[in-house]
């Protein structure tokens, strides 16, 4: 009975549904399409991987980029989940003064826009003396990704009780000892989920990014940003087909290993 | 499992040689230095005189906060505030039935994926697809000159409607994902016991859907609303002079005409409202409940984490 009412009573809310789908999907089908398309622009001239080509084996200044993109990327998700990880535990299972400031400090920066963070550090950095580069970007990367490492880790281990860690305590264990053999393996989905969070959001910045970076310190979104300031560019169609293939594939099996170790 | 009550029970137990502040340092030190100092010293540059070539001389003046009262920026300010509204509101519009539907599908899985796949892909590359339609040389071009419905390239781009489209295309899932969340965990029963009583069918969803997902629609409109009111990339790549929002504002003064106090007080007024508008509605809404789908929100605005949370 309630099978056959359901379609009808969701009529409206289905058409929304799928023509949202349709309006999110088909700007992606058309670059993939395109990716395609022989003639550099304008109309279809005929089916061809040469951007592919052209983007695998004669693109330097783009997998430069890439290579800027990933050490930014795991280095700053390494510290971000180091540092962040450990503010967690101490909010969630510690006191200690300063507890409520901390809270608030990583719930900040993910309400502020970008451009904010973006602006504050560049005029932050100017102002220190320290000069643009690399190493400007990943500590920018750092701090954004901070508060999403904390809070994912904290959610984790609200899933258990304190009593885990006075058991550690009442059978001798050392504050290390109970850190390194009882707290951090039950929070390492958490862990995980945040390491490869901070990856993501870090490869994916622009507007940050844009602001602190220097010479020579391109990464892929930058990059990416230069190429399609005035218009199209075949090669770009063929890296946006690889990095959507590529976002699908890292999504679905982090999804998996994180099932597997939840599972565990 | 999950019982608050011990944990601040074990608190209270927790003795004076406990690590947590030890723990806590490095998170502390971090974001005191690079998030709160560098906001600081935009809130001290804000007032002083722009230097030569960038920075400031010390010498505190108002002139910053003068000029965003002159009618060029106060343009661009009421440009910023229309398209966030509008921009926020066609997307909740959007949202709500979306949420909806796939909280009262049975394929959930399928359906989130078919939202996530287009958010996971890279920012710039979907503000790039845009470009690739609506370009003068653009698929829509194509099609229409090859069509013979026109005779040459049409414009699309580079105006209001272009950025409006793409900041709607751009942030749609961050408002889907915790109305979804949200109305997901909304017993449907009471739709029908409502329907029983005589509600009719709109009235029950205004009624009594829509007060239980306050905190999920509060949700969405502060991961649309705040992200656009700060928009940079968007209006810089598909929009035109006439199109310049606040975010453009601040990376010209910034950059271009080095003037930077000015470009302080702009990134202030953005904080402020910001901030002014997170307390106005997590005091509207109870503290409580922002701080909860916030935190779910954010779970969800990560990128592999819905995956695991929408797994079911």
């Amino acid at each position: 009975m309630s099978r056959s009412a359901s379609p009808r009573r969701s009529s409206f809310s289905r058409g929304v549904f799928i023509g949202t789908i349709v309006f999110l999907s088909l700007p992606l089908l058309v670059l993939v399409l395109y990716s395609f398309n022989e003639s550099k622009s304008g109309g279809w001239t005929g089916f061809s991987v040469k951007w592919y080509v052209k983007l695998f084996t004669d693109s330097p200044q783009l997998w430069r980029a890439f290579g800027n993109s990933a050490v930014v990327a795991l280095g700053s998700a390494a510290v971000a989940t180091l540092i962040g990880t450990l503010g967690a535990v101490a909010v969630n299972w510690y006191r200690f003064r300063l507890r409520g400031y901390l809270r608030t400090l990583t719930f900040m920066p993910m309400i502020l826009p970008e451009i904010i963070i973006g602006v504050s550090l560049l005029v932050f950095f100017s102002g220190v003396g320290l000069r643009l580069s690399l190493f400007t970007v990943f500590v920018a990367h750092v701090s954004f990704n901070l508060p999403f490492v904390f809070l994912l880790v904290l959610a984790r281990l609200e899933e258990f009780d304190f009593s885990i860690v006075e058991a550690a305590r009442d059978l001798g264990a050392s504050d290390g000892q109970t850190l390194l053999r009882v707290i951090l393996p039950i929070s390492a989905p958490g862990i995980v989920s945040g390491f490869l969070t901070a990856v993501t959001l870090s490869l994916e910045d622009f507007v940050i990014t844009f602001f602190v970076t220097g010479p020579g310190a391109t990464t892929l979104p930058l990059y990416v940003y230069s190429a399609i300031r005035f218009g199209v560019s075949p090669v770009i169609n063929a890296l946006s087909v690889v990095m959507i293939l590529g976002t699908v594939l890292l999504t679905w099996s982090t999804r998996n290993f994180l099932k597997y170790i939840a599972a565990k | 499992m999950n019982r608050p009550g011990d944990r601040a029970g074990a608190r209270a137990l927790g003795s004076a040689r406990e690590p947590g502040g030890l723990y806590a340092a490095p998170s502390i030190l971090w974001l005191t230095v690079f998030f709160l100092a560098p906001l600081a010293i935009i809130v001290a540059y804000s007032f002083m005189t722009p230097g030569a070539r960038g920075g400031v001389e010390w010498t505190p003046t108002l002139d910053a906060y003068r000029a965003i009262a002159n009618p060029t920026f106060a343009k661009v300010t009421l440009n910023t505030i229309l398209v966030a509204i509008g921009a926020t509101a066609v997307t909740l519009i959007i949202a709500l039935p979306c949420g909806y539907y796939m909280a009262r599908s049975e394929r959930q899985t399928l359906l989130l994926m078919l939202v996530m796949i287009p958010f996971w892909t890279n920012f710039l590359i979907r503000i790039y697809a845009w470009i690739a339609i609506l370009g003068n040389e653009g698929f829509l071009n194509d099609l229409l000159l090859a069509l013979g419905l026109v005779d040459e390239s049409v414009r699309f781009l580079y105006n209001r409607g272009a950025v409006m489209l793409v900041l709607v295309y751009t942030y749609l899932p961050y408002a889907i994902l915790p109305l979804y969340s949200t109305i997901d965990k909304f017993d449907f029963s009471l739709l029908e016991a409502a329907r029983d009583l005589g509600a009719s069918k709109l009235g029950a969803i205004v009624r009594v859907l829509l007060p239980n997902v306050k905190g999920g629609i509060l949700t969405a409109f502060l991961f649309t609303f705040i992200p656009i009111f700060g928009a940079y990339a968007v209006p810089l790549l598909v929009g035109g002079t006439e199109s310049y929002m606040l975010g453009n504002l601040i990376a010209d003064e910034l950059t271009k005409s080095r003037d930077w106090p000015l470009a302080s007080a702009i990134s202030l007024v953005i904080t402020l409202v910001t901030t002014i508008g997170v307390l106005l509605l997590l005091r509207a809404n109870g503290a409580s409940t922002l701080g909860g789908s916030a935190g779910e929100a954010s779970a969800d605005g990560a990128a592999p984490e819905p995956a695991v949370g929408g797994a079911r």
